[in-house]
């Protein structure tokens, strides 16, 4: 079979999804792909659109790339529009006179903002909100302007909303229709929104007839309605809705709606066999779909039948669930109750300002519809109740009536009792039955789920529903997750920490003979040796401790591959005397050791053998140095910018906060190492967001980020709170750190201990910030009590002449470990490789004959 | 081969050599780790043989599956300290050595 050629106009979502199917397809190779696009850029995510005003890049929202157009073969074509399609001849020809042939042309040409035709409509500062440019123009008039209007009262329209509320504009909002969003919420609804948004500044007109934009007298523009009030702007901003983008279908004569769009059949077809259409241009049943799923699924449709498949578009369920300056707000099905006959629960808590209602048929056994608006809890069960038909329980108001503690709500619907033919994810088509299966071939993380089957991983509404069905598969295949740490003790770290603090219990063997079995290896041992460390911090190398170190902990350096260490010496927060600077260089130069800067602002110096440790040691702490726990699961820096002492940006004193925060936390034996940063303004030169503790300093006070890591799996941190004073900062950061080392898995840093962690972010600020478990004073003492018995471990060792024996490479001799063999590179010393040990080897025998 | 074929050579004071932690010794130039685990002498060579470095007698000591054993600390391969074969790997061994306390010393075996 030969290659088929297909021209796909318009790169938008849907567009490229079409042709990230084809190229997902096994028969990819048989296709030869062409896009057009009149936008300068491939795809983007128009969804997450009003993220680019929180700081997200025109990069951030690509949703593809030209190199992955070109490894597949894809040909692209930017900044030019089709402008005639040549039915007869299977052509189409661009605004630049390109001309392309093809055997199946698919327009995904979407749709453009409506903009009613208001006289004074197109003068300057009068805008739309539909492309990453249409942002750019917003910013930059919003730098002109103080006021700024939306006009329409959609979803759109309070998207844009909050967006000119974060370019720091006062903001209104005037809607045709006597209520807000009208298409997908009832009275009822609409009102508590526009209280809820209100409340937020935003002020609200509705039933408002723009009849004309005329010079203002306070602002720049003037809006007369038709009811003869007016309101005073310098910039208008129009969301009132989209119109299909048609005209070239129009001009080559395919079959449209009356009011506009493609008309295309159950398999995506226009009136022309070989011309298909998708997305927001094409009109299906009458009806034009203004959301990205049913896109997709068009997408999904047209890919089928191109390629001799008989997949039908069978409509698409338009429910949604999104935040809105902050409200949540959820639209199910037949949400205003137009079935004839239908009847309907209201839920209204006029104190936590949640409205609820349920549209039930006439017979009282299907759910039709919901309107939610403050607390969108039950979306996810009443979604799929609704689309999937499922019987009603038996007192139907019990789905919008909060449960009273210790009820199950009563009227909760299981997600056991969905079909598998249940879409969990819409974004990506994702039904109950394919994350069932991803379950029984051995997925067994949320994490899992999205990489196998990309549930979640769109909008990310799903995830708590997906993991529900998740958790429902495993436990139905009796899959139980052992968390035990090693085969000597059936427990998770959380458990044995309760145990050794409840119980008091001070050393390994005695754990071990109450809870445990066998001796113990190299899992359990170290993981113990922290707890007992974070709990009553003991020196690691007292007698009963010392076998459970690690040789990284046990002779306090890291080891390296030839078996010699590295020592870093404390350098709190990278602040360092030349004095000191210089010492540091004296002993590197006496003991012939290789230096280097580390990334946390320290100086590292390698290739010290074990019986020199305390040697070397001995002449640090006489200069004044201490041990720097590089090689602990500990805290280990804090790094910093010079902040607002020389920075002519700095807002804080960035090292004297650091140096605070080092000093306090050094020697913190924690479930895995801990990096800190401090950053005098928010240029953040200190990279804090890749901390597990991060500050940032700002003109109110000091923001804390928490949980970001870089390494093997970057993470950024989130934002913890903001507007601290020093003492609020220490506060909360003793008491995550605590919180983190009690409830932590070994090995788990703090990015995944606030993953797993059931309510995540939420659940923490609860925890720490609203003390919602009354463990705050307990967290802070326990802090307070490690703080106060710091000792550093180099200085206690140098000091006990029986500690030192423990360092001498052998017990029977004073010669020096020969398999330690160094090659100069760069002017420094570094272990020599295997070809480099042979050589060595083979050069010296002659000498042994 | 008997015992009475071996030359017995003390390494250290047997106060020197404290439970569950190893320390090495030098024989002939072969480098030695030793142990105590629960009053039970064992000898291994030091040389990991993965890494071709000296770190045996720095490992910890523990049990997995009933078998006594050390954890390289470079890669964390357990060896057998009875009989020096590599826990993940079979093909791979340590060679182990004749070692005892008498009259208050370590000593290791060695062939005459």
């Amino acid at each position: 079979m030969s290659s088929e050629k297909i021209v796909v106009v318009g790169n938008g979502m849907v567009g490229h999804k079409l042709i990230d199917n084809l190229i997902q397809h096994e028969e990819a190779d048989q296709f030869e792909l062409i896009t057009f696009s009149e936008e300068p850029r491939l795809a983007y995510d128009r969804v997450q659109l009003s993220s680019y005003f929180a700081g997200a890049s025109a990069e951030d929202l690509m949703m593809t790339s030209e190199s992955y157009y070109q490894e597949n073969g894809v040909n692209y074509i930017l900044n030019d529009k089709v402008i005639e399609v040549k039915v007869a001849e299977n052509k189409v020809i661009t605004a630049s006179g390109r001309e392309e042939s093809y055997d199946k042309l698919v327009l995904a040409t979407g749709s453009f903002p409506f903009v009613p035709p208001i006289p004074g409509k197109d003068q300057d500062h009068c805008l739309v909100y539909r492309t990453i440019e249409d942002l750019e123009a917003m910013t930059a008039s919003a730098k002109e302007s103080k006021i700024g209007v939306v006009v329409g009262g959609g979803l759109l329209g309070l998207e844009a909303a909050n967006a000119l509320k974060n370019l720091g504009l006062e903001v209104h909002v005037v809607e045709f229709a006597p209520r807000l969003m009208a298409v997908q919420l009832d009275e009822g609804g609409g009102e508590l929104l526009r209280k809820k948004i209100t409340d937020l500044g935003v002020s609200i007109h509705t039933s408002k007839n723009t009849k004309e934009i005329v010079a203002g007298e306070s602002s720049r523009y003037r809006m007369n309605f038709a009811d003869g009030e007016y309101l005073e702007t310098d910039m208008v901003l129009f969301s009132a809705g989209i119109r299909p983008q048609d005209e070239l279908a129009r001009q080559c004569g395919l079959q449209m709606g009356e009011r506009g769009g493609i008309v295309i059949n159950n398999y995506c077809q226009t009136s022309v066999d070989n011309i298909y259409a998708v997305g927001e241009c094409a009109l299906w049943d009458g009806k034009i779909y203004g959301l990205v799923a049913p896109g997709y699924t068009m997408a999904k449709v047209a890919v089928s039948h191109i390629s001799g498949g008989d997949q039908e578009f069978k409509g698409a369920d338009m429910s949604t669930k999104l935040k809105l300056l902050g409200v949540d707000v959820a639209s199910i099905g037949d949400a205003q109750g137009r079935t004839p006959g239908c009847l309907s629960f209201v839920y209204q808590d006029g104190v936590n300002e949640v409205y609820k209602r349920i549209i039930i048929s006439e017979d009282k056994t299907r759910l039709l519809g919901a309107v939610l608006v403050g607390e969108v809890e039950a979306y996810g069960t009443l979604q799929q109740m609704c689309v999937n038909e499922m019987d009603l329980p038996e007192n139907p108001e019990a789905l919008i009536i909060p449960s009273i503690d210790g009820d199950e709500g009563a009227g909760g619907v299981g997600v056991d009792a969905l079909p598998d033919s249940a879409h969990i994810c819409t974004c990506h088509d994702v039904t109950k039955g394919q994350i069932c299966s991803a379950v029984q071939d051995g997925a067994s993380t949320i994490g899992d789920i999205k990489a196998s089957t990309r549930a979640g991983t769109g909008c990310g509404g799903c995830v708590a529903l997906a993991t529900q069905v998740m958790n429902c598969e495993l436990s139905k295949l009796g899959v139980e997750v052992n968390t035990d740490i090693c085969e000597h003790f059936a427990h998770t770290r959380q458990e044995i920490y309760h145990i050794v603090r409840v119980e008091k219990i001070k050393t390994f063997d005695e754990l071990l003979e109450k809870h445990g079995k066998g001796m113990g290896c190299d899992i359990c041992k170290p993981t113990i040796g922290s707890i007992l460390a974070s709990c009553w911090n003991d020196y690691v190398l007292k007698e009963e401790h010392a076998a459970l170190q690690d040789t990284n902990d046990y002779f306090m350096a890291n080891m390296q591959k030839n078996g010699t260490y590295s020592i870093v010496p404390r350098i709190a927060a990278g602040e360092i005397t030349p004095e000191k600077l210089i010492v540091l260089g004296q002993v590197a130069k006496e003991y012939k050791l290789y230096t280097k800067i580390t990334g946390g602002q320290r100086i590292d110096l390698f290739g010290a053998q074990q019986h020199e440790l305390p040697l070397i040691w001995k002449e640090l702490i006489d200069a004044g140095f201490e041990t720097g726990h590089a090689y602990g699961k500990s805290v280990r820096t804090v790094k910093s910018c010079v902040g607002s002492t020389w920075c002519r940006y700095g807002v804080l004193d960035s090292v004297g906060m650091a140096i605070h925060i080092e000093d306090r936390y050094k020697g913190l034996r924690s479930p895995h190492k801990l990096k800190f940063a401090v950053s005098g303004c928010t240029r953040e030169c200190a990279e804090a967001q890749s901390k597990d503790i991060g500050v940032i300093a700002t003109e109110n006070g000091w923001s804390l980020y928490v949980c970001g890591n870089g390494g093997m799996k970057p993470r950024h941190a989130d934002l913890f709170a903001s507007g601290l004073d020093d003492q609020m900062l220490i506060t909360l950061i003793d008491r995550i750190l605590m919180f983190y080392i009690r409830t932590a898995d070994r090995l788990q840093r703090t990015s995944v201990w606030m993953d797993n962690l059931d309510g995540g972010l939420e659940y923490l600020k609860d925890v720490v910030i609203r003390d919602s478990l009354k463990v705050c004073s307990e967290l802070e003492s326990d802090m307070a009590h490690i703080v106060s018995t710091y000792q550093c471990e180099w200085k206690t060792t140098v000091e006990d002449p029986d500690k030192l024996k423990r360092f001498r490479t052998f017990v029977n001799s004073n010669e020096k470990d020969n398999t330690v063999v160094f090659v100069e590179e760069r002017k420094q010393i570094r272990p020599a490789n295997k070809d480099e040990l042979v050589r060595f080897v083979e050069s010296a025998e002659p000498e042994l004959v | 081969m008997s015992s009475d074929e071996l030359q017995w050579i003390s390494v250290c004071e047997a106060d020197e050599l404290s439970p569950l932690l190893g320390v090495r010794a030098l024989l002939d130039q072969q480098q030695i780790a030793l142990f105590n685990v629960k009053g039970e002498l064992y000898a291994i060579d030091a040389i990991d043989p993965f890494t071709d470095a000296a770190v045996l007698s720095r490992g910890i000591v523990g049990d997995i599956k009933n078998q006594v054993v050390v954890a390289s600390p470079i890669y964390k391969q357990h060896f057998s300290l009875a009989s020096g074969i590599c826990l993940e790997d079979e093909s791979v061994s340590v060679k182990t050595y004749p070692v005892r306390e008498k009259d208050g010393k370590i000593q290791l075996g060695k062939k005459c």
